[in-house]
């Protein structure tokens, strides 16, 4: 049968959140709700990295993704509208 | 939240005080990152994209307007500058000193000179890869805060309208 080791285990149910935190950031008709979604897509995404033995890579995940991309995606809400669709 | 408050840029008290008690943490973590950009994991851009996300969480906190009467975007482009001018005037200095350009001509002298061992990691060590690494984080510090502070600029400008 299968021998599925914690390594494969941890990889697999990383894989899944991040598919469905993806998932949830197109679903959301609130932009804020859906730029919190994709900052816990690239949090989970470094974690994936630290996993995979790229620790460098993860560090600027952390910063880029996870920070920066969030704060400017926030502040380019603020400026425009706030939710999906709605014609002022 | 109150409606002044918001087209102030501000948040709330809470968010503000956290803000300003990680400012200096995430300071001293970035300057960490980049001065052992040559031992550990990360290095010039890493160590300084949190610096820039240090003060990317001090816009977001106090308001665009707060932050820009403590430092201005030409202190940040100048800042961006000087780190650009640093890394060729070292790499131009390995041309004249040494065999080529970025060559490290500092190895084997009494500053920066040593080449650490298997299993010890002394921070005076590595030739000019401290230096090209803090040049690489001035620039990224600079470069990441100018364009958040810009961009954050322009759209207060374009509420205001």
């Amino acid at each position: 049968m299968f021998e599925i080791s914690l390594f494969e285990v941890l990889i697999i149910l990383l894989s899944v959140f991040m598919i469905a935190s993806a998932i949830i950031a197109i679903w959301f008709k609130d932009l804020l709700a859906s730029v919190i979604a994709l900052a816990v897509m690239s949090l989970l995404l470094s974690l994936y990295f630290y996993i995979l033995h790229a620790p460098d890579v993860a560090i600027a995940e952390a910063g880029v993704g996870a920070c920066l991309t969030t704060a400017i995606l926030i502040i380019t809400i603020k400026a425009t509208k706030r939710m999906e669709g709605d014609e002022e | 939240m109150k409606n002044e408050e918001m087209n102030e840029g501000k948040m709330t008290v809470i968010v503000q005080t956290i803000a300003a008690l990680l400012f200096p943490l995430a300071l001293i973590f970035s300057f960490y990152v980049i001065m052992h950009g040559h031992l550990t994991p990360g290095g010039g851009f890493q160590g300084g994209a949190i610096g820039a996300s240090a003060v990317v969480l001090l816009i977001v906190a106090y308001g665009v307007k707060h932050v820009e009467e403590k430092m201005s975007e030409g202190g940040f482009s100048v800042f961006e500058s000087l780190g650009g001018l640093i890394f060729v005037v070292v790499a131009i200095f390995g041309l004249f000193l040494a065999t080529s350009f970025l060559a490290n001509f500092l190895v084997n002298e009494p500053i920066f000179g040593k080449i650490p061992g298997w299993g010890e990691s002394p921070l005076n060590s590595g030739g000019i890869l401290p230096i090209l690494n803090i040049a690489v984080g001035m620039k990224v510090i600079g470069g990441l805060s100018a364009v958040v502070l810009i961009l954050a600029l322009i759209s207060r400008e374009g509420e205001e309208k």
